[in-house]
């Protein structure tokens, strides 16, 4: 069965109809690649699957259960990780310490035994420590560990929300537009940390991606949408050759 | 510069990186406690008011430092830690009971007012603070039977197993009080901001939406930030009755509240140790332009007719530091610190605030 359902999902603003009956299923196991033109409702289907606006319509199921109804802050203890277009780090806290608050779902005290700092509290903070650790030494961090995010590099600040979104220790990680704005270099990095996750941490990668070359090298299927509706769904390959695709992107030689 | 050489990941979650800051600590922790040895009466009152001060200047650090929820309110919270004390002091109990579970009771009302008022932020969750403010102004002055109506109320003096605890006749033995609540407090809030909870607390504030993304329940996480700051002040609130001695609703002004905002600001905001300087500036500043008005009297200077001058040095002073140093006391002396401790590699540029990205539009 498939990882994430999304069924004839949709949401109205007024009139404008930002994703209107768009279905896909993503599998476990494999990086799935959302493309399509500016507004064509990409950005607002991770915020449909993360809760931050309740669907007009349509269903949206994880690991088999209906989370259509849960509340924002739910879908982060079922396993579901994502990273924002436009960057939302703590900007007053370190790297390190953006990375603990991404451990927030697996903590298991209560505020009065953190106020008492209980020897329980110490035992999970090095446990959070440790995994916390592992995400840096992926992401190749180390450097900036102890640095505050408000004086870091927009390059870097990519990288620490991916890392945040991995602290948690999710099955589905949605990664919204990973590479815009870096470098060729960086944008590599981020096509081997996506295949790392994919290989080596069992993850399910979801993502919005303009930069085709990315899409390209990394995701196995590609749903392109644009106004809302879902255009083409297939291999990269399969996707750029479709002519609603093209169509939707350069425009056609009758409207032009 | 010293760099520390870490070898397990309880360095980093210790208070203290290395052993001199504890060092530190210790030192002027032994100094305070030795104080009432050093110094006399009138000094020893002025300590205790500004240790007083700093506890409520740590509980609106809470909301305001480190959860980003500016409140008007908390002369309200001051208030009812104050009349629930002497309430429950009056009825029988004993100091060591009433005055925790004043700072308990204090902590509920903050809490269950917070359940609707967190959700709104920024300017609108001040005014709703101060009409919280107005209606237990309102309700202390209705409240006769418990609160001396607008006559107000002698605060009982405080007696600890037996030994006198009172502002007047054992002062040394107040202040020690104060300090000890004081060091106990400051102690579970540091433990506090090195927990997964104070860590939620910064997350809310800094941003709501990826908050929520990492799974962390804004609403109650407000909530409880809320009640912990009205708590603490509550128990400020206590101290602060048995401090003045004989007291009515004018004590607890809206003046109270915007001073305590000015605390946490001035002192600097998100850090503990603003609300301690805070405190001794709001405290100190205006006993240093009354002396120095004196000293001008001995030269020639009188002063004392123009009404209002030592509020205007003082606001003077005030809207200095929001407009030349918006990071507060503290901002300043860790600039400061860093200078020296890189120097002679500081550049002039090094702390100028940079404009920051984009940020995802509220959703919601």
């Amino acid at each position: 069965m498939s990882l994430l359902q999304v069924e004839d999902l949709a949401i109205h603003f007024g009139g404008v109809k930002a994703v209107d009956g768009v279905s896909f299923s993503v599998e476990q196991g494999e990086v799935f690649a959302i493309i399509g033109p500016n507004g064509a409702g990409k950005s607002t289907i991770f915020n449909l699957i993360s809760r931050v606006y309740p669907p007009t319509r349509g269903t949206i199921r994880f690991d088999g259960r209906d989370i259509t109804g849960l509340k924002a802050h739910d879908i982060a203890g079922l396993g579901i990780a994502r990273t924002f277009q436009n960057i939302e780090l703590f900007d007053h806290s370190t790297v390190l310490d953006n990375l603990l608050m991404g451990r927030h779902t697996h903590r298991g005290t209560n505020f009065v035994q953190d106020i008492l700092f209980l020897p329980k509290v110490r035992q999970e903070e090095r446990e959070h420590r440790r995994r916390v650790e592992q995400v840096i030494e992926l992401l190749e961090l180390e450097a900036y560990r102890k640095k505050m995010i408000a004086g870091l590099p927009y390059g870097v600040r990519k990288v620490v929300e991916i890392g945040r979104a991995l602290a948690i220790g999710p099955k589905l990680i949605l990664l919204d537009e990973p590479a815009s704005g870096l470098s060729v270099e960086e944008t590599r990095d981020v096509a081997f940390w996506i295949e790392d996750m994919r290989r080596d941490m069992g993850l399910t990668v979801l993502m919005v991606e303009h930069d085709m070359s990315l899409v390209n090298q990394v995701s196995d299927r590609v749903l392109a949408m644009a106004n809302g509706q879902p255009l083409a769904l297939g291999s990269p390959a399969e996707v750029q050759a479709h002519p609603d695709v093209q169509a939707a992107y350069l425009g056609t030689g009758a409207a032009a | 510069m010293r760099v520390v050489f870490k070898t397990s990941y309880d360095r980093d979650i210790d208070l203290h990186e290395h052993g001199q800051s504890r060092a530190k600590i210790a030192v002027l922790l032994a100094i305070m406690v030795a104080l009432p040895f050093l110094v006399g009466d009138y000094y020893l009152a002025e300590a205790a008011n500004t240790l007083i001060w700093a506890l409520a200047g740590m509980g609106l650090m809470v909301a305001v430092g480190h959860t980003g929820q500016v409140s008007l309110g908390h002369a309200a919270f001051l208030a009812i830690g104050a009349y629930a004390d002497s309430a429950l002091m009056n009825a029988g109990l004993p100091f060591l009971v009433s005055f925790p579970v004043a700072g308990l009771i204090t902590g509920l009302f903050g809490a269950i007012i917070a359940v609707p008022a967190v959700r709104m932020s920024g300017i609108y969750l001040a005014i709703a603070t101060l009409a919280v403010f107005v209606i237990v102004e309102e309700m202390v002055i209705l409240l006769e039977p418990i609160t001396g109506g607008v006559g107000g109320i002698m605060a009982p003096s405080v007696t600890i197993l037996g030994i006198s605890f009172d502002r007047y006749a054992a002062l040394p033995n107040f202040y020690w009080l104060c300090l000890a609540v004081v060091a106990v407090v400051t102690w579970g809030y540091a433990n506090l901001m090195r927990s997964p909870t104070g860590r939620s607390f910064l997350a809310v504030r800094d941003s709501e939406v990826s908050a929520r993304a990492l799974g962390i329940n804004v609403t109650r996480t407000r909530a409880l930030a809320f009640g912990l700051s009205s708590g603490v002040t509550g128990l400020a609130g206590a101290l602060m009755g048995h401090y003045i001695g004989f007291f009515n609703y004018e004590l607890f002004s809206i003046f109270i509240s915007i001073n305590l905002l000015l605390v946490v600001t001035i002192g600097g905001l998100g850090f503990i140790q603003g609300a301690f300087l805070g405190a001794i500036l709001i405290t100190a500043v205006p006993q240093l332009i009354s002396i120095l008005r004196d000293n001008l009297v001995g030269i020639g200077i009188d002063l004392s007719g123009i009404p209002g001058l030592d509020t205007m040095i003082f606001s003077l002073i005030l809207i200095g530091f929001i407009i030349y140093e918006p990071t507060g006391l503290y901002g300043r002396w860790l600039k400061i610190r860093t200078w020296f401790e890189i120097f002679p590699l500081a550049r002039k540029d090094m702390f100028r605030r940079q404009k920051s990205y984009l940020k995802t539009e509220r959703m919601k």
